[in-house]
This record gives C-alpha cells, structure tokens and sequence, in this order.
C-alpha cells in the first residue's frame, strides 16, 4: 500500500510509460518522499515487501507509512533496517553461533543460542526507531541518511533479561559500563566498528533484553538475526544486530559511535538555533513522545461531515497518558479515544471521529505522557536531525 | 476502517507462534543481497571519485544527500574530510580537491 503522494508519482510515471513502453517497469519502482530530492526506489528484498530503498550498501530500507495504519505491531516483513557499515553478516549458522560475554567478569562465558533458548524467556512490546527517523524533514536540512517517518517500528520481542547472562558471568567490583558488537563491521581496518555502550545500572535493569524472537518468528536476517538487543524507550543505534559479543568494563567506553557520533545537544530541549552548533554534547538516549494520523494522507480529498481518525503515539517508556487532535490551530483540543495498551514501551493506538464543514483543514495530533511530556507545535532542531518530535500536521480538503 | 479487534487477534496469533520458538534451530542461512541499483552519475574526477568512494558504500549515499546553494563546496569537503578523519578512508591528499569537485558539480 502506498499513500497519495507516492500514488501521484506512479500516476505521474505510468503517464509517461505511455509514450515510452519500457520506463514501465522503472516506474512502479519509485517513490518521492515530500522533500527535496526525495526520490527513492521501491525495492524488494528477501524476507521483507516492497520497501523505500534509502541506501544499498549498507542496506537502509524504511517502511513505508500507510503500513503503520495496519495495526499496533509492525510486521517483521515491514520492519526498517539501517546498517553503519558494509561488512553485513550474509551466511550464518545457527548452530555455530555464540555470543561471548567477557571482561570485568568473574566467569567469562560462550553461550550458544541453544543455551540461550534454554534460559527463561520474557516478552515485551516496544518501539524501535531510528534516531534520525524523520531527517529529511529538518529545516535547514542536515547530512546524513535522509528518512521520511518510516524508520520505525514496534514488536514483540521474545528473548531473554541481559540481566540473566550478566548475573550468569558475574560482574566485578568497578564494573561501570556494558559494551555490545555485533558480526557486522566496517570493509577497512581504518574504519571504527560499530560498538554501544549502556551504563551498568541499565544493562542490569531487568528489561534490556537480548532477543531472538519478532512477533512469533526469528528475526528477519536485516533486522539483526539470530540475536539482537532489544533497550526499550531508547534509540535503535543502541539495539545492536548479530550481537555476539558483550563486554563488561570498568570505564566509560570511548569509542567513536558514542564518543562522537550519536550525539545530542546538552541542552534543556537536546535542541539549538536552527543552523548552529551546540557547546556541549550527550549521546543520544531515551526516544522523544511522537504522535501520527495514519488513516488521514497530507493532501487528501474527504467528504464533508464525520471523518474518523486515527493513528499511533507512544514514547520513551513513560507511557501514553493522553493523544489530542486540533482542527482550529491548538485553540480547542479534543481527546482521543486510546486502543489496547500493550506496555509502555509500544506503540499506542488512538481514534476519534472529527467533523469537518466544506473547505480547507488542517488536522494536527498531539501525546501527553504520564510524566507529562508533550510534543512542540514548532519543530526544534539539532545539527545531526535527531529527535524530531514536532506536532504533525495533515493538510486535507472537505469537498 | 477502524477495527480494533483485528490487533487483539492478530497478537493472539502471535502468541500461538510463539510456542515454536526455540523449538527447532534453523539451517545455515545464506542471505541473498540484492545488487546495487544506483550508479554514480557522470561528472569531473568521475573516475576519482569512483575509485575512493565505493569500497565502503553505494552511490545512493551521495545521490540522497540535501541538494541547494548550501550543499556545494563546503558541504561536500566536510563530508570527504569526515570519510578520512572519521572513517579512516584512505584517500590521496591529492585526490580530495578532485572528489570535491566531482561531488558539487553533480550533486
């Protein structure tokens, strides 16, 4: 399924297939995004439907939106992937796998996912988002790989505690940070592999968990087969793919993705004037509260009457108190029925019917979560487009 | 159309699934990546840039990025200055100004 803007650029390309037969093909195979050069191709991978190619090497794929109208969970067919590095685990064998958990440790240990699978297993519904989910939309725009609202998702992760294996090796005195590699690395020596790093109070806090299971099946290859680590309420970069390895240390890890990359302003908002350069920096942590219409298309035609709404909202682990929706600007907000709750940690569905008189609208949906966190009416900014959690607006016309 | 207990029985069957996990370990995998698609497009130090940029990554790393007066030059030096300085690519210091060029004269 793909929404209008996509559908006006098939419409616009199957045009032009008329005159020219063989530009058919091509033509199914783009997207445009509602930025500047935002064309993308529509491509299809193994164990994934047609998703918005970003990049090919390394693999980045987004989902496209109207998915995310589908329902709470995003299937594991439809789950983005963003890989740093070129080096992507391509063959790899169950059996063989193992993940060492070595370091600050009294019993340094090599577990194979059978041992894995033997250890009691949890559940959990959590959102995983990229941190630059939304980049394109930053004004001014910022380098970097440039999304539209499609690099996230929300599953049900079946695995086990990091806290059990941690518990299992057995920490030392001054053990201060847990670092976590994964079998995908750079294609030159030179190049910093792709390693995260969480506080040792987190690691052990019972929730972040290493997973083997997406909604009832393994994880798909891209997304981070056989094992990956699920950190609830936090940023995909640090829910590293292919994890086998797991370091404990007694210092807080200076390496470059959290030394230098991922990094937010040190500021109250993690934001500053849009096109200047913060003075401090933090790395990048909890996902900021975000709320979308999913059923409702910037630029849609409805009839004129009752149109009912609805979409998603979820946040960084506080949880969903409260999804509004304005059709006058923010003067009067008019609350929102919410779906299931599936945990803190999910998506959280919402629906409202809204009366809507012949003319231009322009509908606009707001989250409160229950520390009482909202959304900004105006979008704010950082140098790297992170964070974006702005108030959406869906431009429609009642006729 | 709004139907909320399509979710509760899809999770349902989520949880029927969930009973096979762990049941069976699955064969050796061999993931089939599709090829690249995007091509680096004709330009000055073509070949220059070619050479330098693609072991690491495809065309369409470059082809994506914001386009307009403010991503010309100096844009395009800071991104071939962090692939060195950051990523460890070994480029020429006398192929730099080149990839340069290529990039804020195509893209």
């Amino acid at each position: 399924m793909l929404d209008r803007r996509e559908m006006m650029t098939r419409a616009a390309l199957a045009a032009l297939a008329t005159g020219f037969g063989s530009v058919r093909a091509f033509a199914l195979d783009t997207v445009t995004m509602p930025y500047d050069n935002g064309e993308r191709p529509l491509v299809r991978y193994p164990q994934k439907r047609p998703m918005i190619g970003l990049t090919s090497r390394p693999p980045q794929l987004e989902t496209p939106f109207s998915i995310f109208n589908d329902g709470a969970i995003t299937p594991n067919n439809a789950f983005f992937v963003r890989y740093h590095l070129a080096g992507v685990p391509l063959d790899i064998d169950p059996d063989k796998f193992t993940l060492e958990i070595k370091g600050k440790v009294d019993r340094p240990l090599k577990l194979s996912l059978k041992d894995i699978r033997k250890l009691k297993a949890v559940e959990l519904v959590a959102v995983n988002q990229c941190s630059g989910n939304s980049r394109g939309f930053s004004n001014p725009r910022v380098a970097g790989g440039q999304l539209g609202n499609g690099a996230m998702g929300n599953a049900r992760w079946h695995g086990v505690p990091l806290k059990t294996v941690l518990d299992q090796a057995g920490l030392q005195q001054g053990a201060k940070q847990v670092t976590f590699n994964g079998m995908d690395g750079p294609v030159m020596d030179t190049t910093p592999d792709f390693v995260k790093a969480l506080d040792i109070d987190h690691a052990r806090d019972g929730e972040v968990m290493l997973a083997y299971g997406m909604n009832g099946d393994d994880l798909p290859v891209l997304n981070g087969f056989p094992l990956r680590l699920i950190v609830p309420g936090y940023y995909g970069t640090y829910w590293v793919k292919h994890l086998n390895e797991i370091t404990v240390i007694d210092s807080a890890f200076d390496g470059f993705w959290m030394k230098s990359a991922y990094r937010i302003p040190d500021t109250p908002n993690n934001s500053v004037e849009p096109g200047t350069a913060p003075k401090a920096t933090i790395p990048i942590n909890r996902l900021t509260i975000r709320s979308f219409i999913t059923n409702v298309i910037d630029g849609a035609t409805l009839k004129p009457g009752v149109t009912p709404l609805k979409g998603i909202a979820f946040d960084g682990g506080k949880g969903i108190k409260e999804v509004a929706v304005t059709i006058d600007g923010g003067k009067t907000w008019m609350p929102a029925k919410l779906g299931r709750d599936l945990g803190k940690y999910s998506f959280r569905e919402w629906k409202l019917p809204v009366k809507l008189a012949a003319g231009s609208h322009e509908l606009r949906v707001r989250a409160i979560n229950n520390a009482g966190d909202t959304q900004p009416m105006e979008p704010l900014w950082n140098p790297a487009g992170y964070l974006r959690n702005v108030v959406e607006t869906v431009r429609v016309t009642a006729a | 159309m709004i139907r909320w207990h399509s979710l509760a029985l899809l999770l349902a069957t989520a949880a029927v699934a969930a009973f096979g996990l762990g049941a069976t370990i699955a064969a050796p995998i061999s993931y089939p990546l599709p090829d690249e698609t995007a091509a680096f497009k004709p330009g000055p130090n073509l070949e220059v840039a070619q050479n330098n940029c693609t072991a690491c990554h495809s065309a369409d790393y470059i082809q994506t990025q914001p386009r307009g007066p403010k991503f010309k030059k100096d844009f395009w030096a800071a991104e071939v200055t962090k692939m060195i300085k950051v990523y460890g690519a070994p480029i020429d210091e006398a192929d730099v100004p080149k990839i340069v060029e290529y990039l804020a004269a195509t893209y």
